[in-house]
């Protein structure tokens, strides 16, 4: 009886806080650490795709890849896959609901209406946000399921990335999904610092500088690989 | 000078609303916008046509009443300066500018240029506010406040309430006023007892009157003509926070029982 107490407030709290845009906000910028977290990961993992074979024939990207699905018996990928899925589902759940009340309360448009703090990324987190959403699906379809890649081989990480990236049109798809990518985090880096409310006029520069330089990091680190896909320059 | 105005007119609150083009051939460049407002209306009242309704009250850039977006930017092209404040010379000889009211479904328009802010007047009813006993004023230096603070507590005093933030942001988000007539108090010992309660309840009636969310575009600070920092935003998140996290969890278990 002690124990169910405190639990129906609890909820209470947090229904009570997810009503508030504040709340909204905090939860996209929690989740927007665990998926930028993710996607620095991601980018470090596949930059072994320039590493050549191992001692014993095997890519390096391929024995990573293998080591993955085998961490912690197998159940480290499911994990991290559920975890990535909540973070995602929240990120865009409260984005939608955060964006309808905007809409909403503007519901008569300027005839002129002149720009001057906000920025280009800041101007196209609802069109690069979608852009990144849609090219997920596509990047699973591809390079996780294969259903999507001309050539897919199971557990042939290297093979799938090398030859399917070397395609034209793929490789635009992924060139055009990372310069979002990189909008989307040069604002939500630094949007997420102000919504968890780490501000200090001292270290506002720095801010800026760390959101320009991880999001200019992701990108080029990203870019890279299509681009020598589709050029060739990657071992095969 | 010679200036054409292109004015969003609108009967009332349930009008559609259109805009109408006036042509002004007489203009000083000394004049303020709402001086030529003022000619503008003196000669539709001589042609027996309706003058454009604008707020207006101390014409001294302090009071808040003075609500135009002109030329896209709301209070107009200069930065830190209320349309009373913005001269004629700011803009070149023919200039063609367009006047609308602040857009936004919180700010209802009441005639032509003029809004209902009183939205604004909810929002400080739900918490800005300190409750002490006021009387006398008390002795200088009783209460010691840091020197960075109280500086800190008077830029965010200095919002008038314009609401040009709003009108400025692509949301309609009323965070940078909120988070003003928050931090003027959580800056300061008075503002301390209530301060939790405040972040709280300043930011439930925010949503509840149909605000946007801050997208942390920064326009509303670019164009607050008191130059309002969105640092306060962030104070104002970290408090709400902070109020969030520790509802409910402190809970007194004995009390003082004495007299009880």
């Amino acid at each position: 009886m002690s124990a169910q107490a405190p639990t129906a407030p609890a909820v209470a709290r947090a229904t009570s806080a997810l009503s508030s845009t504040i709340g909204l906000k905090v939860v996209m910028a929690v989740t927007g650490i665990a998926l930028f977290g993710f996607v620095l990961g991601h980018m470090a993992g596949n930059l072994q795709v320039y590493l050549p074979r191992g001692a014993d024939g095997v890519w390096a990207l391929d024995a990573y890849g293998e080591w993955l699905r085998e961490l912690g018996h197998g159940g480290a990928i499911w994990v991290a896959r559920a975890g990535l899925l909540l973070a995602f589902v929240l990120h865009v759940g409260a984005a939608w609901a955060l964006s309808r009340r905007s809409w909403a309360a503007r519901p008569v448009s300027y005839a002129k209406w002149v720009a001057k703090e906000s920025t280009y990324a800041s101007r196209t987190m609802r069109w690069t946000g979608p852009i990144v959403l849609l090219f997920v699906v596509y990047h699973l379809l591809h390079l996780t399921w294969g259903s999507a890649h001309p050539d897919f081989r199971t557990g042939g990480v290297h093979h799938n990335v090398t030859t399917g990236l070397a395609q034209p049109l793929a490789c635009g798809v992924y060139v055009v999904a990372m310069l979002a990518l990189g909008l989307h985090l040069f604002h939500g880096v630094w949007s997420l610092l102000q919504t968890l409310g780490l501000s200090h006029p001292r270290y506002e520069r720095l801010r800026r500088c760390a959101a320009a330089l991880l999001a200019a990091l992701v990108v080029l680190g990203n870019l890279s690989i299509p681009i020598a896909a589709l050029a060739g320059w990657l071992p095969r | 000078m010679k200036i054409r105005l292109q004015v969003w007119r609108q009967e009332h609150a349930r009008d559609a609303g259109r805009f109408e083009t006036y042509e002004a051939p007489d203009v000083s460049p000394d004049m303020s916008f709402l001086e030529l407002l003022d000619v503008v209306n003196e000669r539709l009242v001589l042609e027996g046509r309706e003058p454009i309704a604008f707020d207006h009250d101390c014409r001294e850039g302090i009071c808040g009443a003075c609500s135009v977006v002109i030329d896209g930017r709301p209070h107009g092209p200069r930065e830190r300066t209320t349309a009373c404040q913005l001269h004629m010379r700011s803009f070149p000889d023919g200039a063609e500018i367009t006047l609308e009211p602040w857009r936004a479904s919180a700010f209802p328009v009441v005639k032509d240029l003029i809004v209902d802010r009183s939205a604004f007047d909810r929002i400080i009813a739900a918490g800005g506010f300190v409750s002490a006993p006021t009387g006398s004023a008390p002795d200088g230096n009783a209460l010691p406040i840091e020197k960075e603070n109280a500086d800190l507590a008077m830029d965010a005093a200095a919002c008038i309430g314009c609401g040009a933030c709003v009108a400025a942001c692509p949301n309609a988000s009323a965070m940078l006023f909120t988070a003003a007539k928050a931090s003027q108090l959580a800056l300061l010992p008075q503002g301390q007892p209530e301060r939790w309660r405040r972040a709280t309840a300043m930011v439930a009636r925010m949503d509840q009157e149909g605000f946007g969310s801050c997208t942390n575009h920064g326009e509303c600070m670019a164009a607050c003509p008191k130059g309002i920092s969105i640092d306060h935003i962030a104070r104002l998140n970290r408090d709400w926070i902070h109020a969030s996290l520790r509802a409910g969890r402190r809970t007194a278990t004995s009390g003082d029982s004495a007299g009880g």
